[in-house]
């Protein structure tokens, strides 16, 4: 065979650092950013932005080592995160961050490792690994942006959509039910939930930090508008007007009742800590069950 | 069976890990046994897994071994997790692996295809049954050959091995993760059934026979560090999570500086060096076994299993009198494409026939090879068990002419 490709062209400094921002390491919080990625993919509007903010805040007032710090996304518009910050950050496949941040942080319990992702990602094709890590209670920290729809695709619906809700794949209302994502990951085992929505900066960012601290599987669900998919279908107006509904309808629960935490179409949204338990991880039990009792077997 | 007496101390527990896990001595065991005991010889420290007949063997020995060498074994939800550990513990500095057979093969291939483009070495273990889909559960197969190649969607390039004997699955899994670390790839090991269920005896050296290279040359300096900048051979250097060079790693096609990119320009550039690394550098990593070639006329080529009746026939055919030879596949992936075509080209060879379980996945590549100046027949058979000698010495008969 004659190989007839196509000149690959050579690395070009230049262009490699297409994008290179002027300016950057203006602002403190710059350090937690890689230089050159900024302006981000988010629609104006976007809530994602605001808990990313609310994230490097956390990182900042949690005190978090950036070298030891690793965030792991799927795909999907909140898993473009990653890519945003100065640390190692891992941009897998379609719903499986927490099996690759598992194998990090098993491989390297050193690291602190937060897996940064959406509701599509984490729910539907994720699904599996979400209960499956909660179970397992491995150190890890999810922060699941949920904006009830798939914006990356253009705004269909998924297992987060709730009834009624007018997404391209529901033209005619969504008529599946939808996950109370907080309530499944209680009932797999998370060790730590939370929920909160892009109107509650200082909460959300504590409960990062929260969740960053605690030993074993944390599970933080953040609600955030999507102005350009779900709520311009579903003429819920501009984010501005999402976050006065957040103001007027958000109220704070520490039960997590299935019925009043779910989330229905225009409905109240319950946010709050709900769980915040001590159990011991998955590595706790490996090595003080596990590996003592192999060492003990060993002829 | 006794692990070896001197046990270093040494500070991290892949270390530690690395001089207690070599089981020196003679043993008796099956392949996929042999696998894992080769991983741990290796320094495998991190196994994710899904039990699957016929390679549960190889997650069962891990599972006991792993926990006292200092490694963790971890058992999945399914292959799609398993693998996507494997890759994330590969990233975070362990050397990682999986084992499967066909059906979760199938599943591992979307991480895979992520371990191509991260460029994260780990080890993949396919014992191998009869397919399609559940197909024999407890029987041999050689039907993933292509599957193992180009699964995943994409182009790129994989390193696959596949031994004969537990013996060489033993030293294959431990060649595996070296070669996964000097080109920054998946690498897998094409077992079978047969293979893999197979009691034979091992012998596993003392640690110190066992060559060890260093993983990574010295590590870069942090201030300027391109992490996707290649060498000469279009390998970038090999750094993990937690080092201090925060890398982005993204399944979208990316710069050298690991961002991604969404150009045809960087997805020229990406590729063809996915590609290229591999091959340009087929005949450094190929490997074959070869009995007879000097003067044959009539080549066999086969490969795991198969290569066992394959050898049979050969010998039996040389004590006729008759001039066979036997080319046995170490590599199949990437192809032993130069020496095929050398043989085809060599004027004395008349005939390839290609033994294998399958409808003739490497058949088909040595007819390629043969470029039309040989005879390539298959000796093609759809599994569930080995053939036999005197089913293939008529078809190598027949090639005599």
């Amino acid at each position: 065979m004659i190989e007839r490709l196509k000149q690959a062209p050579p690395l070009d400094p230049g262009a490699a650092r297409n994008g290179w921002a002027k300016g950057h390491g203006d602002h403190p919080l710059d350090r937690f950013l890689k230089e050159g990625r900024i302006p981000h993919i988010w629609c104006s509007g976007c809530g994602i932005g605001i808990a990313f903010t609310a994230f490097v805040k956390a990182l900042e007032k949690g005190g978090f080592d950036p070298d030891k710090t690793v965030v792991v996304s799927g795909i999907g518009c909140s898993g473009r995160a990653a890519g945003y910050l100065n640390l190692d950050t891992f941009h897998t496949t379609h719903g499986r961050p927490i099996p690759f941040a598992t194998g990090l942080k098993l491989a390297n319990p050193e690291l602190k490792v937060v897996v940064f992702s959406g509701d599509g990602d984490l729910s539907a094709i994720g699904g599996n690994h979400l209960i499956h890590a909660a179970r397992r209670n491995v150190d890890l920290t999810v922060v699941c942006i949920n904006n009830f729809n798939y914006g990356m695709t253009g705004g269909q619906g998924g297992p987060t959509t709730p009834l009624e809700a007018r997404t391209t794949t529901t033209p005619y209302g969504c008529a599946e039910h939808p996950f109370n994502l907080i309530y499944l990951a209680k009932a797999a085992g998370a060790a730590y939930v939370a929920r909160w929505t892009v109107l509650h900066t200082y909460e959300m960012r504590d409960a990062m930090i929260e969740g960053m601290n605690k030993p074993g599987f944390s599970f933080i669900e953040i609600i955030s508008p999507c102005p350009t998919g779900y709520a311009r279908r579903n003429k819920l107006g501009s984010t501005l007007d999402l976050m006065k509904f957040y103001k007027d309808n958000s109220y704070l629960a520490t039960e997590l009742d299935p019925d009043d935490t779910a989330l229905p179409f225009k409905g109240k949204v319950a946010v709050g800590k709900f769980v915040d338990v001590e159990k011991p991880t998955f590595m706790d039990m490996y090595n003080q069950y596990v590996v003592a009792r192999a060492k003990g077997s060993r002829k | 069976m006794t692990p070896p007496g001197a046990r270093r101390s040494t500070p991290s527990a892949a270390a530690r890990g690395a001089s207690a896990s070599v089981l020196t001595g003679t043993h008796f065991m099956t392949g996929d046994e042999a696998c894992a005991e080769g991983g741990l010889a290796a320094g495998c420290s991190f196994f994710a897994g899904y039990p699957i007949t016929p390679a549960t063997e190889v997650a069962e020995r891990m599972a006991e071994r792993l926990p006292q060498v200092g490694g963790v074994y971890v058992q999945m939800e399914d292959e799609l997790a398993s693998m996507a550990a494997v890759v994330g513990a590969s990233c975070a500095g362990a050397r990682a692996m999986t084992s499967t057979s066909g059906p979760g093969f199938s599943l591992m291939m979307e991480n895979i295809g992520l371990a191509a483009m991260l460029e994260a070495p780990c080890v993949i273990v396919n014992i191998m049954r009869g397919g399609p889909s559940t197909g024999l559960p407890t029987l041999v197969g050689q039907q993933d050959v292509m599957q193992a190649r180009w699964g995943s969607h994409g182009d790129y390039e994989v390193i696959a091995l596949s031994p004969e004997s537990p013996q060489e699955a033993f030293e294959l899994t431990i060649e595996a993760f070296d070669l996964a670390d000097r080109y920054r790839t998946p690498v897998m090991i094409l077992s079978d059934e047969v293979v893999g269920h197979m009691t034979e005896r091992v012998v596993i050296p003392p640690a110190g026979e066992i060559p060890r290279p260093p993983r990574r040359g010295r590590k870069p300096p942090r201030k300027g560090f391109v992490p996707y900048l290649p060498d000469g051979r279009g390998i970038p250097p090999l750094v993990f999570a937690g080092e201090g060079y925060h890398v982005h790693a993204t399944g979208l096609t990316h710069d050298e500086h690991g961002y991604p990119v969404i150009t045809p320009e960087a997805q020229e550039r990406l590729v063809q060096r996915l590609v290229r690394k591999i091959r340009a550098q087929a005949e450094d990593i190929v490997r074959t076994e070869e009995l007879y070639l000097e003067d044959a006329e009539v080549v066999v080529v086969s490969y795991g299993c198969s290569a066992r009746t394959a050898r049979e026939v050969v010998d039996e055919a040389r004590r006729r009198g008759d001039k066979v030879g036997l080319l046995r596949l170490v590599t199949l992936w990437p192809f032993a494409e130069q020496r095929i075509r050398q043989l085809a080209r060599s004027g004395r060879v008349k005939s390839f026939v290609v033994a294998e379980i399958n409808c003739g996945q490497i058949a088909y590549e040595v007819e390629r090879c043969a470029e039309g100046r040989v005879q390539t027949t298959l000796a093609g058979f759809m599994g569930g068990r080995i053939f036999s000698p005197e089913e293939l010495y008529p078809l190598v008969q027949e090639a005599l002419g």
